[in-house]
């Protein structure tokens, strides 16, 4: 078990390989100039943009920039936003806690609304209750983000005055405060997500709950709550816990437009200024941690896994 | 959870009567939502016919005006029919949709298979390449994506799809260890069958009800997808709609002129709804444990 | 000249802030927090490009002049000034000034920052003031300016990030991370910054006009969501917002809490035709000026300004405000005309429809814009291809000839020169669609040196009439207003037309 686990943690290195490769190949790809950029009202001067080009190593060739790079990131430096002048590393710890927040707090409520939800609706399958959870579920996954966090904004925020409608408090500043700014965008993510969670374990449900062991456990004369929670629900949980990991990651990459919306400074607004400004630096740091993180709850969801059926582990 | 108690009593006190008119109805609805799918399809292809106005026709005199009987779904920034709109926008919009998720099942499921049945190192390859590609930002895929192939629908579509992937990997990946490790597929692979042969056989069945479920999903957040899309240059190009770059034109008007975003998320809706409905019947009618019920 | 007149206005500003010991406690005095459209760049009045930043600084650094509503130049740290002749300018500074580090803003300082703008590696101020030849400390209030020739714009580029003063000793500490904590000489210090969330700065009680500041903590917050900065404003979280959605404003009349505060900015949108940028401008639209009139001649400027943008904008046909005095006021905004348009296809020998890729930026105003013209143009002819791209694509596109028409805007400067020179002159560094016509070059030359401002806008009227009746180099669509929206709490904001916000008089009530 520990060699494993430290052969999974040595695989985090490649991964990054791999990944700062493509995102070296994409900015290749990638139109739109930096030093051009950078150059603004100047850029019809090839000596402004020859400045700027050797200033930022851009007149090298790419696998010299990589390597320069990687050279870099081993001594624990991710270099300089090129447009605002900040080291990167101090960016992503600036927006690192507010996204963990805002993320974390989205799972929760899409977790303790999806679940519960599409058990229910297993249970009461084509019964009432279940087309209820059904349609909410579904409305909730095709309302756009930017409706439904617009208008909660107007309702709570500008109707009835009960929640800032923008702006982000620190959870050490100021926990209430910091509540009340994160609610809202965590129920916008949240809602949408609870929809493919409760869809995803109702089918999963529905599909146990015609197994020979529910059978088993029912012929048994165990209680249904036993056999529901039990025997049914473990063995649905391998598609949830795989849902679970990667929606956790893209929550943790940054959600733009309800950081927009709310004005949240989280990951998702910093990666995106940084793509329309070319701030490759920021780039590159930002997707390098969004790596650390997919790579390790992929790391979680195996575990998971194994916890929940036994057998996988001799796999 | 006392509610739940109650259910098996309901269920033994079934009669089978009951039990078929309620397979009945399931089938129903899932006959309802290929219906309905079949009426989007349906508008798409005869939009040039049934839509009460050319859907890029502008009126200046008539810039966001509400529903009304000339205008059943009002007009928008631009003066133009939102229900011609709507109609021409099923286009482009179901095929966004259907295509690009069909093109992300085709692409991530034989992965997922090959990375939960083989293991070991293949699975480890499989399964970083795919963590690498889930933190590589939509944004700079799509932007780089539309610089090298051009602005086309198509090409939308293959970002959508390549981002789309990796849920599908995962999820193979994952159903297809846990029937590697069950005991009937230990037991085919003992008597000595091909490793294909186990995965069409034992393992395919086992995967397709998440899969089914995840696509169906996956189909909203594609027809959204594609307005952001288009933003970048890539998919549906101004002034041919599509539903998620009305959404996008109405952001602005939320509160002056709702029916903008109204009526594009409602088609959203109904076709998420109506292929969600066919998926479960659909699945009811593969899944061979179900039919005993 | 000037000088005489800038001497009472002096005198007033001494006169006001000798009373600042009358001023209450700085603690009560309330915050203003203002909502910007997007995250300013850089902080580093030498490296910053952003207009947004521009909005930051005016309340951080003060400059050396300043302009006031009806664009003239007006003291601010410097004094007056008088031109000994027209290469060498004499510049008087503000006496008692200090920066927020303490130390004192004199000639010396000046200096520093005119040369660390003309010399820093990266500079965005070079090119503004690159007729700058050497700066002389008469006295500690006193400097003498050389150009390396007569340059009649010069004076209003310090009126803006070029005059900025910045204090030499910090900026020497800080090097290249001086924007990452300004010291400059204006109303308000800074205190911190969080990217994308926030820009906090905090009175500064040595500021030599403190008597008219009357605001504890300044706070800027981006929000790009234009529906979400308004309803920031309307539940209080903020005091005074920049409106970028014109569809906004019928909505902020109707509230009474709510004030909107408009005025003609110096800026302007237009359509860059590419005529000798590479491959792309060989096409019946880049090599036929006909082509291009009929082009101009079937957008109708009225309509789509109405449609876009509530008709709040002003119809251009040039690229001098109708706020400055040197307005050409005889070129006059074209009118639509399709059967014109339509003759004038057939002249050219064209075949119809004339297909047309519209390089646009993305966001959905432009788009709509796009659109409509898109929608005009088809009826003189035209097929319209209206390519949505994002925005460092289509400047890459621009800059490499990779476009055939682009709809682009600019901010706008208060002397006609910045708006005309770099666009239209051969040379010039924004001149995208490469336009050159060596007797525009030689008009615009002329333009630049001259002082007088009716001979100026008589060389002004010249270029144009080659440049855009003649060659139709460019397509002027509409000179776009300044607009804000404030609580009614909020006292004494008066915009000028470029769009800054300056807190001094400001009150919330």
């Amino acid at each position: 078990m520990w060699g494993w686990l430290l052969r999974r943690l040595g695989q985090i290195i490649p991964t990054l390989l791999i990944l700062s490769v493509m995102i070296f190949a994409l900015q290749q790809l990638m139109p739109g100039d930096p030093a051009i950029i950078m150059a603004g009202e100047e850029r019809g001067d090839p000596q402004v943009l020859a400045e700027i080009r050797a200033e930022l190593m851009l007149d090298r060739p790419v696998w010299e920039q990589y390597a320069a790079w990687l050279w870099r990131l081993l001594h624990g430096d991710l270099g300089f936003s090129w447009r605002i002048r900040q080291p990167v590393g101090s960016l992503i710890l600036e927006k690192l806690p507010v996204t963990l927040q805002l993320g974390t707090m989205a799972f929760v409520i899409a977790v303790a609304i999806g679940v519960p939800a599409g058990v229910i609706s297993a249970a009461y399958r084509d019964r009432p209750a279940d087309w209820a959870a059904n349609g909410i579920a579904l409305a909730g996954i095709s309302t756009p983000n930017f409706w439904l966090g617009i208008m909660m904004i107007l309702l709570f925020s500008v109707q009835l005055g009960w929640l800032p409608p923008s702006g982000y408090v620190p959870l050490s500043e100021d926990w209430r405060q910091s509540l009340a700014t994160t609610i809202m965008p965590a129920f916008v993510l949240g809602g949408g997500i609870a929809g493919v969670f409760m869809r995803h374990t109702r089918a999963a449900m529905i599909g146990a709950l015609g197994q020979d062991y529910v059978r088993t456990a029912r012929a048994k004369g165990l209680p249904e709550r036993t056999v529901i929670g039990r025997h049914a629900l473990r063995n649905a949980l391998i598609p949830v816990v795989t849902l679970g990991t990667i929606e956790l990651g893209r929550l943790l990459a940054g959600a733009v437009l309800t950081e927009q919306i709310f004005s949240i400074p989280g990951f998702g607004k910093l990666i995106v200024d940084a793509v329309f400004n070319r701030d490759y630096p920021v780039v590159q740091g930002v997707v390098v941690t969004t790596a650390v993180i997919f790579v390790s709850l992929s790391l979680i969801g195996d575990m998971l896994y194994m916890a929940i059926n036994p057998r996988l582990r001799a796999a | 959870m006392s509610a739940t108690t109650a259910a098996p009593a309901v269920a033994k006190a079934d009669s089978p009567g009951r039990r078929a008119l309620r397979r009945f109805l399931r089938h129903r609805l899932a006959v309802l939502g290929l219906i309905i799918v079949i009426v989007f399809v349906l508008a798409a292809v005869l939009a040039p016919w049934i839509a009460p106005y050319d859907p890029v026709a502008t009126s200046w005199s008539r810039i966001r005006k509400p529903p009304s009987e000339l205008h059943w779904f009002g007009t928008d920034e631009n003066g133009r029919d939102v229900l011609s709109r709507v109609l021409w926008g099923a286009r482009a919009s179901l095929l966004a949709g259907a295509l690009s998720v069909t093109a992300a099942l085709l692409l991530g499921v034989p992965f997922g298979l090959l990375a939960g049945l083989t293991g070991g190192w293949v699975d480890t390859i499989i399964s970083r390449v795919t963590d690498a590609m889930l933190s590589v930002p939509f944004l700079i895929l799509a932007i780089a994506l539309a610089a090298f192939l051009g602005p086309a629908l198509e090409n939308a579509m293959l970002a959508i799809a390549i981002s789309a992937s990796p849920i599908f990997v995962r999820l193979a990946r994952g159903m297809a260890m846990e029937a590697k490790a069950t005991e009937w597929v230990e037991a085919a692979r003992s008597l000595g069958n091909p490793p294909w042969r186990i995965a069409m056989v034992h393992v395919l069945p086992n995967i397709v009800p998440p899969l089914l479920v995840q696509a169906t999903l996956a189909i909203a957040e594609a027809i959204i997808a594609e307005a952001s899309l288009s933003f970048l240059g890539l998919g549906q190009q101004p002034p041919n709609p599509s539903w998620g770059s009305m959404l996008n034109a109405a952001q602005r008007f939320l509160t002056q002129a709702p029916w903008m975003a109204i009526y594009p998320g409602l088609a959203i809706f109904l076709v998420v709804l109506a292929f969600n409905l066919f998926g479960d019947g659909l699945r009811d009618a593969l899944d061979p444990r179900a039919r005993g019920r | 000249m000037t000088a005489r007149i800038l001497a009472p206005l002096a005198i007033a500003a001494t006169v006001l802030a000798g009373t600042a010991q009358a001023q209450a406690p700085a603690s009560n005095l309330p915050n203003l927090r203002i909502g910007l459209r997007e995250d300013p760049d850089i902080l580093d009045p030498t490296l910053a490009r952003s207009f947004v930043g521009r909005i930051v600084f005016a309340s951080l650094c003060d400059k050396l002049f300043d302009i006031n509503d009806k664009l003239e130049i007006i003291p601010q740290l410097a004094t007056s000034h008088r031109w000994e002749d027209p290469k060498t300018l004499l510049i008087t500074l503000r006496e008692g000034v200090s920066f927020h580090d303490g130390e004192k803003m004199d000639a010396e300082a000046v200096r520093y920052s005119l040369m660390r703008h003309l010399s820093m590696q990266g500079s965005f101020r070079r090119g503004e003031i690159t007729d700058l030849e050497s700066v002389e400390v008469v006295s500690p209030t006193t400097l003498r300016l050389r150009l390396k020739q007569p340059s009649s714009p010069f004076l209003s580029q310090l009126t803006d990030r070029a005059g900025m003063i910045v204090s030499p000793k910090a900026a020497e500490a800080a090097g290249r991370d001086f924007g990452a904590k300004p010291v400059c000489a204006g109303p308000f210090r800074f205190v911190e910054r969080v990217a994308q969330d926030r820009i906090v700065l905090e009175r500064f009680a040595g500021y030599w006009n403190a008597a008219n500041i009357h605001f504890n903590r300044v706070t800027f917050q981006p929000i790009t969501d234009s529906t979400a900065r308004l309803a920031n404003l309307q539940s209080g979280t903020l005091d005074l917002i920049e409106v970028t959605s014109p569809s906004d404003v019928p909505g902020i009349r109707g509230d009474r809490r709510l004030r909107l505060s408009t005025v003609d900015g110096l800026g302007y949108w237009n359509i860059i035709f590419n005529i000798g940028n590479g491959a792309r401008s060989q096409t019946p639209l880049g090599q036929d000026a006909r082509v291009r009139q009929a082009f101009d001649l079937a957008i109708d400027r009225e309509a789509l300004i109405q449609v876009v943008y509530e008709g709040l904008h002003t119809p251009a046909s040039q690229p001098i405000p109708p706020a400055s005095a040197m307005h050409v006021r005889d070129l006059a905004v074209t009118a639509r005309n399709l059967e014109r348009a339509k003759a004038l296809l057939r002249e050219a020998g064209v075949r119809t429809p004339v297909t047309i890729d519209l390089m646009l930026a993305n966001s959905p105003e432009m788009r709509q814009a796009g659109e409509v013209i898109q929608s005009m143009a088809a009826e003189a002819g035209f097929d319209v291809r209206v390519v949505a791209t994002e925005f460092a694509s289509a400047l890459q596109a621009a800059v490499r000839g990779d476009y055939q028409a682009y709809l682009n805007g600019w901010s706008g400067r208060p002397d006609p020169d910045g708006n005309v020179w770099t666009f239209m002159h051969s040379r010039g560094a924004q001149n995208d669609g490469k336009y050159a016509n060596p007797e525009v070059d030689s008009l615009l030359d002329q333009a630049r040196t001259e002082s007088d401002p009716a001979k100026r806008t008589s060389f002004y009227s010249q270029a144009f009439r080659l440049a855009l009746t003649q060659d139709r180099a460019r397509a002027y669509l509409w000179h776009p207003k300044i607009i804000m929206a404030h609580t009614a709490r909020l006292q004494g904001f008066t915009l000028v037309p470029d769009g800054l916000i300056r807190v001094q008089g400001m009150r919330l009530q």
